[in-house]
C-alpha cells in the first residue's frame, strides 16, 4: 500500500528532525542541525537496504516517490511566500554582499569538480 | 465574494494545489511556447513565484487573504518532507564517491562566505567584528545570519540584513542556476554535490538544480542541508574570534 510508503518516508523525516534538534540542543545552538540531511541519509541508507532485500514493494516506493515528485510545486508556493519586499528593502549592503559572496561560491564548484575528477581517476591507481 | 473568501480561507491547502497547479500549468506552456524549452518551466514558475511574492504582503502571496494555504503548501514542514521524499532517487555510491570532497566543500563554502559577505559589510560601513560575523553568516543561509547573530549580541538592524542577505542570496541562486549550470559542470551527482555543499541555501539550491535537472536534486539538497548546520557551528564560534581578534 502507499501509505506504507508516506509512513516510512514519515519515519525518517521525524527521526532525522529529532536527531537535528539534539544536536542543536548538544552545540546550544537555538535551531535544528542538519536534521534534513540526516533524514535524507537515512532514507537513502534505508533505501539501499530494503532494494537489496527486495522487500521493498513498488507500491510502497510510490508512495514515497509522490511526494519527491511534489517537491517542486512545493518550492514554487515556497518562493510565492517568501517576502520578497523586505529581502529587496536590505538595502544597498544586503544587495552587494549577496551578489558578490554567492559569486564567490560558484567561482569554486569548477575548481573542486576538478580537483574531485582528478582524485578519483587517481584512486583506482593506488588501489591496485 | 465574501463567502467565497472564506471558503477558500477554510479549505486554504487544497486552494493552494489548485493555485500552484495553475501557475505550473501556465508556467510550462510559457517554457514551450515562448522559450522553445531552453527556459525550463520549473525555473519560470518558480521566478513567478517570486514576482507574485513582491506584490503580496510579509508572507508574500500567503498575506492576502484566501491565499493563506500557499503558507502550509510552501511551509518548511512540506517543504522539508518533499526534500527529504527525493532522497529516494539519490545512490548511496554516488554520495560515497563524493564523501570526503564533500565535507571539504562544506567548510570551504561557509569560509568563503563569510569573509567574502563580512568584508563587503566591512567595507560598506559595518566595521564592528559582531556585524562583520553576523553579515559574514547571512551570506552562507538565511538561518546562519540570525543564529549568529543573536549568538554573538549583534544589533537587531545587522540581523536583518544577514537574514535579507541570506534571503537574496537562495532567490539569485534559484533563478542564476540554471542558466549557468551547464557552464560550471553541475550536470552529475558530483558535481550537484560540490555544488550544494559550497553554494548552501538549501531552498534556493534545490530550486535551482529543480530547474536544472530533477534527478540532481537530492545530491545538491543533501549537502545544502549541512551547510546551514556547519555554518552555525563555524560562524559563531570560530570564525567569529578570528574576526574578533583582528578588528
Amino acid at each position: 500500500m502507499k501509505i506504507f510508503g508516506v509512513a516510512i518516508l514519515a519515519a525518517c523525516f521525524l527521526v532525522g528532525h529529532f536527531i537535528g534538534e539534539e544536536l542543536g540542543r548538544f552545540f546550544n545552538l537555538s535551531g535544528n542541525l542538519g536534521g534534513v540531511g540526516i533524514a535524507m541519509l537515512l532514507l537513502v541508507l534505508l533505501n539501499h537496504y530494503l532494494k537489496k532485500k527486495e522487500i521493498l514493494k513498488p507500491e510502497t516506493e510510490s508512495g514515497i516517490l509522490f511526494w519527491s515528485t511534489m517537491y517542486i510545486p512545493v518550492v514554487v508556493a515556497m518562493s510565492a511566500t517568501q517576502n520578497v519586499k523586505a529581502a529587496l528593502s536590505g538595502g544597498w549592503a544586503a544587495i552587494l554582499v549577496a551578489i558578490i559572496a554567492t559569486a564567490a561560491c560558484y567561482a569554486l564548484i569548477p575548481l573542486i569538480s576538478r580537483m574531485a575528477k582528478n582524485s578519483q581517476s587517481y584512486k583506482p591507481e593506488s588501489n591496485a | 465574494m465574501h463567502e467565497l473568501v472564506k471558503l477558500l480561507d477554510k479549505n486554504g491547502l487544497i486552494f493552494a494545489f489548485l493555485v500552484v497547479g495553475f501557475i505550473m500549468y501556465v508556467s510550462y506552456i510559457a517554457s514551450k511556447r515562448l522559450t522553445n524549452n531552453k527556459i525550463p518551466g520549473a525555473a519560470i514558475a518558480i521566478s513567478a513565484g517570486l514576482i507574485i511574492a513582491y506584490f503580496g504582503g510579509d508572507k508574500g502571496l500567503a498575506s492576502v487573504s484566501a491565499f493563506s494555504g500557499m503558507a502550509l503548501l510552501g511551509g518548511s514542514m512540506l517543504r522539508d518532507f518533499s526534500i527529504v521524499g527525493t532522497a529516494m532517487g539519490a545512490s548511496l555510491t554516488e554520495i560515497k564517491k563524493t564523501g570526503l570532497i564533500g565535507l571539504l566543500c562544506l567548510v570551504l563554502g561557509t569560509i568563503i562566505a563569510f569573509f567574502t559577505g563580512g568584508t563587503i559589510g566591512y567595507l560598506m560601513g559595518y566595521t564592528d567584528a559582531k556585524s562583520f560575523a553576523t553579515i559574514g553568516a547571512g551570506a552562507c543561509t538565511f538561518i546562519v545570519g540570525p543564529v549568529t547573530g543573536s549568538a554573538v549580541g549583534a544589533s537587531s538592524d545587522v540581523i536583518a540584513i544577514s537574514i535579507a542577505i541570506g534571503v537574496l542570496k537562495s532567490i539569485l541562486v534559484t533563478i542564476i542556476t540554471p542558466f549557468i549550470a551547464n557552464k560550471l559542470g553541475i550536470d552529475n551527482p558530483q558535481s550537484a554535490m560540490i555544488f550544494g555543499g559550497l553554494v548552501g541555501s538549501t531552498s534556493g539550491v534545490s530550486a535551482g538544480l529543480a530547474a536544472t535537472d530533477v534527478k540532481l536534486v537530492p545530491y545538491g539538497a543533501l549537502t545544502a542541508t549541512f551547510h546551514t548546520a556547519v555554518g552555525c557551528l563555524l560562524c559563531p564560534s570560530i570564525l567569529y574570534f578570528i574576526v574578533n581578534y583582528y578588528l
